[in-house]
């Protein structure tokens, strides 16, 4: 299993904060992930080894925090907060927008491979609901005209 | 820490500070309910059924995490605490099914206890139950994920308790699932602790699941028949149409020396006595084929035929190889049995451990001798050889359960990088077969450490060890096989200059150290004394024979010079388990007392269909000294224990039994027990009774407590208190004699490891199924023919 330079040197360093090596799980598989796009069996085997943990215990990890994921997502993950203050300005609706509009559902990736959708609970956004986070970006106050223009942008720029 | 006072529900209690409410309030005699606590397993704080009152606290309190201080003021049953628990048990019962009519654990589930206790049965939910269907994780290893109530015992206990680390949480609140290690199945070591600890029906077993109904059972305590640790196994036994049959082992009320541990073989691995090929019926061979016969025509044969050979050849032209797995009892009588009736010292069996040089280099130090109780709270351990995890799975619990709970110090010689050096405080690794060479290092001799170096352990290190050693109080030094003879003494030696250290010498099988104790050798008398200091026993039974017998080596290297003319073979395959041409025993008349056709029963001119150890009574010696009860459990129609079969070939023989066994001393002839074809445990039963009542039980020829009486008597070391092991518990004996110092080679390991079992093992359904699942490959299964 090869990772980049630039995931070893941070490795390497994040370790040296913690008093022991399991506690660097957490960061390490969110950066292996941003790398490999999801997290699949080699991964979570080389992270195990390295870390001195069981595959069990790594995969029991990526199964408690939704925003990683041991299949593969679209280039785009569209995640949709749902949660209560976004649900009162309309959340809902910007699910079932999107839905439609990209023809998938939650939980599901779009043939061509650019597009995955996730109804997520609250993503912190509530003073600019309804919010969406692609990949790691904010998209807030949204309409389903704005979620179109968003949608339209990362299409333009996945197949540039 | 200092004690405090603290009160619960208005009762002073005393505890030392620091203890769990929970356990102090057990302590008190009440009792707080709980799911996910478990004694020496980590806090979980999960269920939220222990919530007490404590005052001055907001809020209830959980009594399993709470640590007791100075002052405290609990109260553990108020409406107020009653309605916190109900609400939690209607929680719990929100989505777990009611299919407890068909659950394995119907009865005895600590959910259906609370809600007895605290009536909740009356569920608000209208939703649909989210039902999964339930999976196989292995051939022991079922989970029935709606009935999991997620009290996390079963991850704890595999991991921190096992040490396999096979089971995880999956998911996150609501949807939270026990997981096993490869995704959709388990590769552990099958253990079936999770199984046992689970408090609901989640975690069911492959052995018992749909079989029968815990109430419909009657429960046996007694000693497991596979490994030489001697774990305390209750079997759930259950009428049959050819007598009752087993369903079922667990370790029911803890008590015994392995408190919460069983592994697979003692768990599971008892149907052995159910397989097809197991033999009911005496068989004679007559043209060529062994061909079924009468039990009164097979005795009177053989009988009439050893007493022939005797009297025209002399005892020393027979021979008797007896059994590991055999009682003490047994063993002692069939030592009794070749001495007195054939006349003969040619006495052996499959040695796996040197014993009589242990003997000999303790000197009669018995007290050196440690228990399996004691390895659980030593403050330090040295393991030289042998690999615990997977030949002595109770010792390999012991010792990592110390380390773990006691923060004992564990010291691990082995060339092989074995699974307790995760334990160890220091490992060292010698070249390939060099344990013994390290022994030498230990003992004193310099020059061994530079032999010993390894890239894993430097020369330096092995000096380090010594040095760290000889500091230790109160080590436990426990050895495999690889040290035996001169080796032995040098070990022995070494820890002799250690303050207040024990030893604990490894055999393999379940009455490997009874079988040693007991003197089957041809130069012993049990209780290790050589044949010319046996006064004791000649004023006993009378003049034995003089000269020293053959070992099982040299009775089959005369036998086909026509010098052994009857062999007899008790409990034991040494065709099967040990490197002997069969054609060599062509004109020897055989004769083998075994459950199985193995491969020396195929070649005998008589087979006698034997009990196991589950079908009989007696005693067990495990390797560290214990001496535990076995209880009859199962009972297979046409079989007859080795005691039995014994007895009643001396009968055969023209010997006057009353010699051989002192029954009726007193004057009472009368059978209570086996012969009869009593029930489970009765001649037991009567025993206890008529001790209690100061009356003499030894009523029948048949009763192994006679003999028991004799051992008591004449093998040094074996002066136990006939009361406490009645009621089930463990004593330690101690090995007394002046032992021998045998040819090392004897030695011959049983090399078993946590699935197999020897011959037992080939012919167990459950043990085998688990080889091929873990190997994907058909096991060496003996298959019904």
């Amino acid at each position: 299993m090869k990772f980049s330079p630039q995931f070893e040197q941070r490795f390497e360093e994040m370790v040296s904060h913690y008093p022991t090596r399991r506690s660097v799980l957490v960061p390490t598989l969110l950066y292996a992930q941003d790398e490999t796009g999801y997290l699949s069996d080699e991964v979570i085997r080389e992270l195990a080894e390295r870390l001195e943990l069981t595959e069990l215990e790594v995969r029991n990890v990526i199964s408690y925090y939704s925003m990683l994921t041991t299949r593969p997502r679209g280039k785009y993950h569209v995640q949709v907060c749902t949660n209560i203050a976004c649900l009162l300005r309309g959340g809902e609706e910007i699910f079932e927008h999107c839905r439609q509009t990209l023809g998938i559902g939650g939980g599901e990736t779009t043939s061509d491979g650019l597009f995955s959708l996730a109804e997520v609970e609250c993503i912190g956004a509530c003073s600019w609901a309804p919010a969406v986070q692609v990949n790691y970006d904010f998209h807030e106050n949204l309409t389903r005209e704005e979620m179109d223009k968003i949608l339209g942008h990362y299409k333009k720029k996945g197949t540039q | 820490m200092a004690d405090v006072n603290i009160t619960i529900d208005s009762k002073p209690v005393r505890a030392p500070g620091g203890t769990l409410l929970i356990e102090a309030c057990k302590k008190a005699g009440i009792e707080v309910p709980s799911f996910c606590y478990y004694p020496n397993l980590s806090l979980q704080g999960a269920c939220r059924m222990c919530l007490v009152k404590i005052e001055k606290m907001p809020k209830l309190q959980t009594a399993c995490t709470t640590m007791i201080t100075e002052g405290m003021t609990v109260t553990t049953d108020s409406p107020e605490i009653h309605q916190a628990r109900k609400g939690m048990v209607e929680l719990l019962l929100g989505n777990h099914p009611l299919d407890c009519p068909v659950c394995d654990a119907g009865g005895e589930c600590e959910l259906q206890d609370m809600t007895f206790s605290y009536g909740a049965a009356e569920s608000k939910f209208i939703d649909i139950k989210n039902h999964r269907d339930e999976q196989q994780w292995s051939p022991v290893v079922y989970f029935d994920r709606p009935r999991c109530i997620l009290c996390y015992r079963c991850v704890r206990i595999c991991g921190e308790g096992m040490d396999v680390w096979a089971l995880g949480v999956e998911n996150r609140g609501v949807n939270s699932i026990i997981a096993p290690n490869r995704q959709d199945h388990l590769e552990c070591e099958e253990c079936g602790m999770c199984i046992d600890i689970c408090p609901v029906g989640a975690l069911t077993s492959g052995a018992y699941r749909y079989k029968t109904r815990p109430w419909e059972m009657k429960h046996v305590d007694t000693t497991c028949t596979h490994c030489a640790d001697g774990c305390k196994t209750t079997l759930g036994v259950r009428r049959a149409p050819a007598g009752m049959e087993i369903v079922r082992g667990d370790n029911r009320d803890k008590s015994g020396i392995n408190g919460d541990f069983l592994c697979i073989k003692g768990r599971y691995a008892f149907d052995f006595a159910h397989h097809q090929q197991r033999i009911k019926q005496p068989l004679i061979r007559k043209n060529a084929r062994l061909t079924p016969a009468s039990w009164e025509e097979a005795l009177d044969l053989v009988g009439k035929r050893f007493a022939q050979v005797r009297d025209q050849e002399g005892g020393t032209r027979i021979g008797v190889i007896g059994s590991n797995r055999t009682t003490n009892e047994e063993n002692y009588l069939l030592q009794k049995f070749a001495r007195l009736v054939l006349k003969t010292n040619n006495v052996d069996h499959h040695r796996t451990a040197d014993f009589p040089a242990f003997a000999a280099a303790l000197a009669g130090r018995g007290d050196r001798t440690a228990t399996m109780r004691e390895v659980y709270h030593a403050s330090a351990i040295l393991l030289i050889g042998n690999d615990p995890t997977n030949r002595h799975p109770l010792l390999a619990w012991q010792i990592r359960n110390n380390v773990r709970l006691h923060r004992s110090r564990l010291y691990v010689i082995n060339s092989e990088p074995i699974k307790l050096r995760r334990q160890a405080s220091f490992f060292a690794q010698p070249p390939a077969g060099s344990e013994a060479r390290a022994v030498e290092f230990l003992a004193g001799e310099e020059g061994a450490a530079d032999a010993l170096a390894t890239s894993s352990t430097p020369a330096q290190r092995w000096r380090d060890l010594r040095e760290k050693l000889r500091s230790e109080q109160n080590l436990i030094i426990i050895f495999g096989s690889e040290i035996r003879g001169r080796d032995l003494e040098k070990l022995v030696k070494f820890g002799s200059t250690l303050a207040q250290a024990k030893f604990v010498c490894l055999s393999d099988y379940a009455n490997s150290r009874g079988a040693a104790d007991m003197g089957l050798y041809p130069d012993l008398l049990p209780g290790y004394l050589p044949l010319n200091q046996g006064t004791k026993f000649r004023d006993d039974w009378g003049e034995l024979p003089a000269a020293t017998g053959l070992d099982l080596g040299e009775m089959i290297g005369i036998a086909n010079e026509g010098g052994l003319r009857a062999l007899y073979v008790v409990g034991s395959n040494p065709l099967g388990r040990l490197p002997i041409d069969p054609f060599l025993l062509s004109k020897t008349f055989i004769v083998v007392q075994d459950m199985f056709p193995t491969e020396t029963a195929a070649i005998a001119d008589v087979v006698l269909p034997a009990a196991n150890a589950y079908e009989k009574s007696g005693t067990f010696t495990n390797t560290c000294g214990d001496l535990q009860l076995v209880r009859k459990a199962g009972e297979i129609t046409g079989t007859k224990p080795d005691f039995e079969i014994i007895v009643r070939l001396a009968s055969a023989a023209g010997f006057d039994i009353r010699k051989l066994v002192p029954f009726g001393k007193r004057g009472t002839h009368a059978d209570m027990g086996q012969s009869r074809g009593a029930q489970a445990g009765e001649a037991d039963r009567h025993a206890v009774w008529l001790e209690a009542h100061g009356l003499e039980p030894k009523l029948s020829p048949f009763d192994p407590m006679a003999i028991l009486d004799e051992i008591e008597r004449l093998v040094p070391g074996y002066e136990v208190s006939r009361s406490n092991l009645l009621a089930g518990n463990d004593q330690h004996t101690t090995v007394e004699g002046p032992g021998m110092w045998h040819d090392p080679a004897l030695i011959i390991p049983a090399r078993d490891d946590l699935f197999t079992s020897g011959t037992l093992g080939r012919y167990s359904r459950l043990l085998n199924s688990v080889i091929e699942h873990r190997q994907g490959v058909p096991a060496g299964e003996v298959v019904a023919g």
